[in-house]
C-alpha cells in the first residue's frame, strides 16, 4: 500500500549519488520523510518532534556523511533511537515474595482487556504456574461469561459473577487463591474512559484494597494521536506499571507504543498478536522499531520459527538442501512444521522480501486449510512418487487427486510449488556460501 | 433520518471536550505573533495531526491557508477559524446519508475490527429503530468471540428485541441464513446482523464476511442494504487501511464512528471519506441506549472548532 520508509529514503539518496557528500539540507529532506513516516505510524506529534531533533543531532555527525549508503545509515540511526526510546526488552513481571501475585488490567473499552487477561493467564500457565482469573467487569453485558468461557477452554479457574461488586470479586479471588495455592491472580476490569471520574475512582479503590503488584494498561496498537492523553490520564489517575499492546497482528504500525512509552515512562511488557490464547509474546523493542519504520520483522520470524522447529529435523533438512535431495516427503514435513507455527500468511508477511512490489505469491497465501490439502495430496502419493515426483504423469495425477479428495489442478499446483521451492533452495545454498548464515527463513540452516 | 432528533445536546456535550482542544489551540497559535509564517503553519499542522486527520490532510489545509494569506484573507484568529471550518465541512461534503430502510426487511450488516463496539452499536441501533416504530430482529453472527452471543442477547433483552442465534462456534453463515428466514417469516422491518470482529489483514476472515453477504443476498435479493464498518474514534491512520480493505472485500455503504465521548477526535473519518467517499451514517457517544446519533458534519466540525 505505501512504500516503506527505507525505500523512500533510498530514493532520496539515490538522487544524490555522485555528489560525494551530503549537506545538512539532504538530511533535512530525509528527516522530513522520517517525520511523515512516524506520523503515519500514529506516533504522537510531540513525541515525533522531540525525536526528530534528537536524530538530527546524531545524523549531522560524521558517520552519516561518510557512509556509503547514507539512506540506510539514517534508517539505522532512527531505528537505534527508536529502540532506545522503546526501552529494554523482555520486561518480566516479578512475582511477589508471598503469593499470590496480583496483576490488575485496565484500559479503554474494546482495547482487549478480557482477551489479554486470558492470554496472560495462559502465559503463566505455560511457565508452570497456577493462575486464577478474576472477572471484575460487571458492567459490560456478558463480560464475565466471556472470561469464564476463555478460562474454561484453558482450564484456568475464574472467579466472579455479574451480580457481585468488583471489589467483592477481587476479595473472593484473593481468598480462593490463598486457599488453593493459586498465583498469579489476574484481575480483568471493565473498560472505561480515561475521563470518567467515577469509574477511575473505582480503579483506585480496587488498587487500594486489593493491592495489585502490577497494574497493566492495555492499549490497542491501532490507537491514534489520542494514545498520549489516554495513557497519561490512566497513569496519573491510577498509576501504570507496564503496558500490554494488543492487536499487533494487524497492519497498524503501532506508533502508539512509542507515544505511550514516552508519556508513562513505563515498559511495554507484552504484545497481543492474534485471537488464540497463545498469540501473546514478550515485547521486543527492536521489532517494534522496525515495524514503526515499516521494515520487515525478520528477527521475530526467525525466533518464532526456532521455537517450533525441531533442531535435529532442521539439520537434516539443511543437509538435504545442500545435497539438493529435498523430496516431497520433506515438503510434507515442512508443511506440518509451518502449520504448527501459525497461519502461513502471518509468518510470511514478516519477511521483507515479500513486502516488496510483488507481495506474497497467491499460492503461498493460502491459510491452514490449504496446507492441510497439500498434506493430503502428498499423503495420497506412493513412496516412489514422493521421492521421484518427475514420474507423476497424467493418470497418476488423477489417482492422487481422487485419493486426496482434491482436483488435478490442486495436484498440479502443489507440484509446481514444490518445483519452485526446490529452485529457491538452490538459490539459498548459494546465498549461504556467500553470507555464512541464512536469515529470514522459516527454519534455520545450521552450519556444517 | 428521523429516528432520533439530530444535534441533540448529548452529542454536543460529548464534543465539548474535543472542542476545547482546537479552540485553545487556535488561540494559542494566533498568540504566536499574528502573522502567517512558517512557525504558525507548523503549529496549525500539528493541531490537525493531533486530531488524527493525518499528515496529508494537514498539508493540504496549510496550502489553503498559505493561499488565503497571500490574498490577505487571513488576518485574525476568526479568519483562521472559519477557513478551517470551511475546509473541514467541504472535506465532509456528502458524508451524510440516511440509513437505507426502504425494503422490508432491510438488512444491516455491522462489521469491523475487534473491539470497535459492534455489539454495543447493534444493541443501540436496535433500540433506536424500535423507538422509531420499526420492528427489529437481531442476528448474533459473532459465533467466535467467547460470550458474544450472550452479550447481544443481553442487549436484546434490554431493548426488547428478539435475537436469532445458534450455539457458540457454529457457522455464522447458518445464523444469517436462519435470521433472514425469520425476518421474512415475522415480517420485521429491519434485520441487524452483528458479525465477529476481525482484523482486515486476515484474508480468510474477510472471505467469511463476503460469504455472509452472499448468503443473505441469496435469501433476500438486494440485501444487505447496509454494510456498515464500525470505527473506534481513537483509531489513528490505520483506520484508512481498515476501511479500504473492508470496502474492497465486502463493499461498504458507510461508517459508524463510535466512542466519540472520549478525548479522541475521530479525525481519520475525514481522510476516509475523502479517499473512499463513504458516508458516516451514525455516531456513538456513550454506553447508554440513547447514545447513538445520526452523523452531522456541522456538529462534528463545530465540535472541533471554537464557538
Amino acid at each position: 500500500m505505501f512504500d516503506t520508509l527505507t525505500q523512500r529514503l533510498t530514493a532520496i539518496f539515490d538522487r544524490l549519488r555522485g555528489y560525494g557528500r551530503l549537506t545538512e539540507e539532504n538530511i533535512q529532506e530525509a528527516l522530513r520523510e522520517v517525520r511523515v513516516a512516524l506520523l503515519e505510524a500514529d506516533v504522537n506529534f510531540r513525541v515525533v518532534k522531540a525525536f526528530i531533533e534528537r536524530v538530527r543531532a546524531r545524523a549531522v555527525g560524521q558517520d552519516v556523511l561518510q557512509s556509503l549508503t547514507p539512506g540506510q545509515q539514517i534508517v539505522k540511526v532512527v531505528h537505534d533511537e527508536l529502540m532506545e526510546l522503546l526501552g529494554g526488552s523482555g520486561h518480566r513481571l516479578a512475582m511477589a515474595p508471598h503469593p499470590p501475585t496480583v496483576i490488575m488490567l485496565m484500559g479503554l473499552q474494546g482495547s482487549g482487556k478480557t482477551t489479554s487477561a486470558a492470554k496472560l493467564a495462559r502465559h503463566f500457565q505455560r511457565q508452570g504456574q497456577h493462575p486464577l482469573l478474576a472477572a471484575a467487569d460487571v458492567y459490560r453485558p456478558a463480560a464475565v461469561e466471556q472470561l469464564k468461557t476463555l478460562g474454561g477452554q484453558l482450564q484456568i479457574p475464574v472467579v466472579g459473577s455479574a451480580g457481585q461488586k468488583p471489589l467483592e470479586i477481587c476479595q473472593e479471588a484473593l481468598r480462593t487463591a490463598a486457599d488453593r495455592g493459586l498465583s498469579p491472580v489476574i484481575v480483568d476490569t471493565a473498560g472505561r474512559l480515561h475521563i470518567d471520574e467515577p469509574m477511575l475512582e473505582e480503579l483506585r479503590t480496587l488498587k487500594r484494597e486489593v493491592r495489585p503488584h502490577h497494574v497493566l494498561l492495555v492499549a490497542d496498537a491501532m490507537t491514534g494521536q489520542d494514545a498520549v492523553t489516554m495513557a497519561e490520564r490512566f497513569n496519573s489517575a491510577v498509576g501504570t506499571d507496564a503496558v500490554i499492546m494488543t492487536k499487533l497482528d494487524g497492519d497498524a504500525r503501532g506508533g502508539a507504543a512509542l507515544s505511550i512509552r514516552q508519556v508513562t515512562g513505563r515498559p511495554i511488557a507484552f504484545v497481543g498478536v492474534g485471537e488464540k490464547p497463545d498469540a501473546f509474546e514478550p515485547f521486543h523493542p527492536d521489532r517494534m522499531a522496525s515495524r514503526i519504520l515499516g521494515m520487515g520483522d525478520v528477527v521475530s520470524l526467525v525466533e518464532k520459527a526456532q521455537a517450533s522447529v525441531d533442531q535435529a529435523k532442521a539439520e537434516e533438512l539443511a543437509k538435504k538442501i545442500r545435497e539438493e535431495s529435498f523430496t516431497l516427503e520433506d515438503f510434507a514435513q515442512q508443511l506440518r512444521q509451518l502449520r504448527s507455527m501459525g497461519p502461513l500468511g502471518e509468518l510470511l508477511e514478516m519477511v521483507p522480501f515479500f513486502k516488496g512490489a510483488k507481495g506474497i505469491p497467491a499460492e503461498l497465501r493460502g491459510e491452514e486449510s490449504e496446507l492441510r490439502r497439500y498434506e493430503a495430496i502428498i499423503g495420497s502419493m506412493t513412496p516412489r512418487e514422493r521421492l521421484e515426483p518427475q514420474i507423476i504423469n497424467g493418470s497418476r495425477r488423477t489417482r492422487i487427486a481422487r485419493g486426496s479428495g482434491t482436483s488435478v489442478q490442486d495436484v498440479n499446483r502443489l507440484l509446481k510449488q514444490y518445483a519452485q521451492l526446490k529452485k529457491m533452495m538452490r538459490g539459498l545454498k548459494q546465498l549461504e556460501g556467500r553470507a555464512g548464515t541464512l536469515k529470514g527463513l522459516p527454519f534455520q540452516i545450521p552450519r556444517r | 433520518m428521523k429516528f432520533l432528533p439530530a444535534l441533540t445536546d448529548c452529542l454536543r456535550q460529548s464534543l465539548e471536550r474535543s472542542r476545547n482542544f482546537l479552540s485553545d489551540g487556535l488561540n494559542a497559535v494566533w498568540s504566536l505573533g499574528g502573522v502567517v509564517d512558517e512557525a504558525l503553519l507548523e503549529e496549525l499542522e500539528e493541531l490537525l495531526i493531533s486530531a488524527d486527520l493525518g499528515a496529508d490532510v494537514a498539508r493540504e489545509f496549510l496550502e489553503l491557508v498559505r493561499e488565503e494569506a497571500r490574498h490577505g484573507r487571513v488576518s485574525t484568529p476568526e479568519d483562521l477559524r472559519s477557513t478551517l471550518g470551511r475546509f473541514l465541512e467541504e472535506a465532509l461534503a456528502g458524508a451524510v446519508a440516511p440509513l437505507a430502510l426502504d425494503q422490508r426487511p432491510s438488512v444491516i450488516l455491522v462489521l469491523g475490527v475487534n473491539g470497535g463496539g459492534k455489539t454495543t452499536t447493534c444493541g443501540k441501533l436496535a433500540a433506536a429503530l424500535k423507538g422509531d416504530g420499526k420492528s427489529v430482529l437481531l442476528a448474533a453472527a459473532d459465533t467466535f468471540r467467547a460470550a458474544a452471543i450472550d452479550q447481544l442477547e443481553a442487549w436484546g433483552k434490554r431493548v426488547g428485541v428478539e435475537v436469532i442465534h445458534q450455539a457458540p462456534g457454529s457457522d455464522p453463515a447458518a445464523v444469517v441464513f436462519d435470521a433472514a428466514k425469520a425476518a421474512v417469516a415475522r415480517g420485521v422491518d429491519v434485520l441487524i446482523v452483528d458479525t465477529a470482529g476481525r482484523l482486515h489483514t486476515k484474508s480468510n476472515l474477510m472471505e467469511e464476511l463476503a460469504k455472509l453477504k452472499r448468503v443473505v443476498g441469496r435469501q433476500l435479493p438486494g440485501a444487505p442494504h447496509e454494510s456498515l464498518m464500525v470505527l473506534d474514534a481513537t483509531t489513528g491512520q490505520n483506520g484508512l487501511a481498515q476501511a479500504k480493505t473492508f470496502h474492497a472485500g465486502v463493499g461498504l455503504t458507510g461508517l459508524i464512528l463510535t466512542k466519540l465521548d472520549g478525548t479522541a477526535k475521530g479525525g481519520i473519518v475525514v481522510r476516509i471519506h475523502r479517499e473512499l467517499g463513504l458516508p458516516i451514517k451514525l455516531v456513538g457517544t456513550g454506553e447508554r441506549v440513547e447514545d447513538l446519533q445520526p452523523f452531522d458534519p456541522k456538529v462534528f466540525v463545530g465540535g472541533l472548532l471554537p464557538e
